[in-house]
């Protein structure tokens, strides 16, 4: 009998995801995740924010804020230390014993549900409006219209591009996108079609791999910050036999987009996948 | 021949002389770098109150009782009892290869409890849902405990024959199996997702931030067994470093020696690693900064050993909290660059005595 009870809190934890509860006094906010900060700025909430995390860069105002530590790696100590009267933290914000114990320090702690998918990103907009309780400047409604343009956009696709996401070269190796990424969903939402679909997760493929692949365009991120020579990193990249022999090389196509705004599942994610609607189709 | 030192005695006189008094000074050097744990974190709160504000009932700040009582007080402890097992079992090590430079890791317990580790958190996650709601957090523990602990009696089969344990063949064997075992953690690896890349990275680096009473609770008793254990070998492996066969003839239990040994040091490092994660250096700094300055009687060696490990490990933990606040840094990445560069220079200043 004592066993069922975990059981059963389990099943309905699954069935009913926690329904964030609102919280309009909080004046001392902890931002956990990058998408969540980037909401709660969208939202105009940032003066009730006291920290975040690490992985919270956007907008570059955010990274005056203390950062307590990298997402899935918390202090508790660190996190009280801000003295926070809320703690909003995306789904996966951990280690567990740090989350276990900021819980029971009577602390609200919220946490935001996350997805690599329309429904997911919308979710976590809802969620995080609700749990700030303020009035939103239409972040929610923008969205769920970009999104929605975005879907139109790809509905009216009818010869998919396959598009290979490359997260790196590294030493002439491409790292890509497999199944269940950000930037298979990212990819798909834009109308095109993930051309590497052998694996999960980004792992490196052989040459060989890639001329399976075929992809018809190439996609990669630009972090922005000059760091690389992105016109070298092209020339490397066509440069590769095996890439050179797939259409993509043949044509040149290589798509750049900022990596926080093509895979960061935030507030600008409708936007990003009209971009790359945009890039791969070149239509308005 | 084994050369005996003829003035024997009177050395072991001056000696043990020396090591009583560093022992004591080492517990009091621990005691106050432990009371003064207490008082440094991100959160300022300030120690004194609040520990007599908890002692008098008087209640105070709710976050600063949590901040003492559910964070500092269980890292200090967590910090005393893993620089302590780390310390003590790369002593242990250490005497029974007869070299400076062994430890653990040649029982094959850190690939071990790596490869239990990886596991728990790559594929904890395929576990049913009630498996893991009643494991929670303590599975990566445990499972490391398990496979530090299985990689060490593998060893042990191998090394030990017709009631012998080979030691050289314990450390062949060892770098073998750690391969291997490095290879089955490769595997697993190459499953992982981003997410579960992170979350071994951090644990290859140790921390002490996870610290819990609960976990204590399991990893103490184990820790406590294998310590009293630990501290009754002093003159068994006083013995062995007169190499195995003077160690008979003076009458010392060999086999019993190397056997208790071992499985003190597994389970020291085992409970070590499962509690904090990989921490690097304290189990070799440690017990030879010791012995260049008491000399080698296990007497006062090991107990030494405990005491200044767990000092060093809890001073190492204040600066990983302070550093950075209000992050952290990984403790192990501390230790490493103390000890890699004081190890560099103890080689250094002690050519002559390590080349002899």
């Amino acid at each position: 009998m004592r066993r069922a009870v975990p059981v059963a809190v389990a099943v309905l934890a699954l069935a009913f995801p926690a329904l964030a509860d609102p919280h309009p006094d909080a004046r001392r906010i902890v931002a956990i995740g990058g998408a969540v900060t980037e909401f709660i700025y969208a939202m105009g909430q940032q003066d009730r924010l006291v920290a975040r995390d690490t992985t919270s860069y956007m907008p570059p105002e955010a990274m005056a804020l203390p950062d307590v530590g990298y997402m899935r790696q918390l202090s508790a100590e660190g996190v009280l230390s801000v003295r926070p009267d809320l703690v909003i933290a995306e789904e996966g914000a951990g280690p567990p014993e740090t989350v276990a114990l900021l819980k029971s320090s009577g602390i609200p702690y919220e946490e935001i549900p996350t997805g690599a998918s329309p429904g997911g990103v919308m979710a976590k907009a809802e969620a995080v409006a609700a749990v700030l309780a303020a009035p939103d400047p239409g972040v929610v409604a923008a969205l769920k219209a970009d999104l929605g343009a975005a879907a139109a956009a790809a509905a009216s696709v009818d010869q998919p591009l396959r598009v290979l996401f490359a997260l790196s070269l590294q030493g002439g190796r491409v790292l890509a996108s497999g199944k269940g990424t950000e930037a298979e969903a990212i990819i798909e939402m834009a109308g095109g079609q993930n051309a590497v679909t052998g694996f999960e997760g980004y792992k490196p493929l052989t040459d060989e791999a890639v001329i399976a692949a075929a992809p018809d365009v190439i996609l990669m991120m630009d972090r922005g910050d000059g760091v690389i020579d992105l016109e070298a990193q092209r020339a490397e990249l066509l440069g590769l036999p095996a890439i050179a022999s797939t259409p993509a090389g043949k044509a040149g196509r290589v798509v750049r987009m900022n990596g926080l705004y093509l895979l960061g599942f935030g507030p600008r994610t409708g936007k990003a996948a009209l971009d790359l609607h945009r890039a791969l189709y070149g239509d308005g | 021949m084994v050369a005996i030192p003829e003035p024997l005695p009177r050395i072991e006189g001056s000696r043990a002389h020396l090591g009583r008094r560093a022992v004591l000074a080492l517990a009091l050097l621990t005691a106050v770098i432990a009371l003064l744990s207490l008082g440094y974190g991100a959160a300022g709160t300030d120690a004194a109150r609040t520990l007599w504000a908890v002692l008098t009932g008087a209640g105070g700040d709710a976050t600063d009782r949590i901040v003492m009582l559910q964070i500092r007080l269980p890292r200090m402890v967590a910090g005393l009892a893993v620089g302590a097992s780390l310390a003590v079992a790369g002593a242990l090590m250490q005497g029974l290869f007869r070299n400076p430079l062994a430890d653990p890791g040649l029982l094959g317990v850190s690939a071990g409890a790596s490869l239990g580790a990886i596991s728990a958190i790559v594929l904890g996650a395929a576990l049913p849902a009630a498996m893991q709601a009643v494991l929670g957090w303590s599975l990566v523990p445990i499972a490391a405990f398990i496979g530090g602990w299985l990689a060490m009696l593998v060893l042990y089969g191998i090394a030990t024959r017709s009631g012998r344990t080979s030691v050289a063949t314990m450390l062949l064997a060892g770098i073998a199996l750690a391969a291997l075992i490095s290879a089955f953690s490769g595997i697993v690896i190459y499953k992982a997702d981003d997410d579960q890349l992170r979350d071994l990275t951090f644990w290859g680096m140790g921390s002490l931030a996870g610290a819990r009473w609960t976990k204590l609770a399991a990893a103490g008793p184990i820790m406590a067994l294998a310590m009293a254990a630990s501290l009754r070998l002093a003159r068994g492996l006083n013995a062995l470093a007169l190499g195995e066969a003077v160690a008979l003839h003076v009458g010392a239990d060999v086999q019993r020696v190397k056997r208790t040994a071992i499985l003190a040091a597994a389970a020291l490092a085992g409970s070590a690693v499962a509690l904090s994660g990989g921490i690097g250096f304290i189990g070799i700094v440690a017990p030879h900064l010791l012995r260049l300055v008491i000399g080698p009687d296990h007497r006062f060696l090991l107990p030494a050993s405990a005491l200044f490990g767990g000092a060093l490990l809890v001073a190492a933990d204040i600066i990983s909290r302070t550093l950075i606040a209000p992050a952290e840094l990984p403790i192990g990445i501390l230790t490493a660059m103390i000890g890699g560069p004081f190890f560099l220079w103890l080689l250094l200043s002690n050519r002559r005595v390590i080349d002899a």
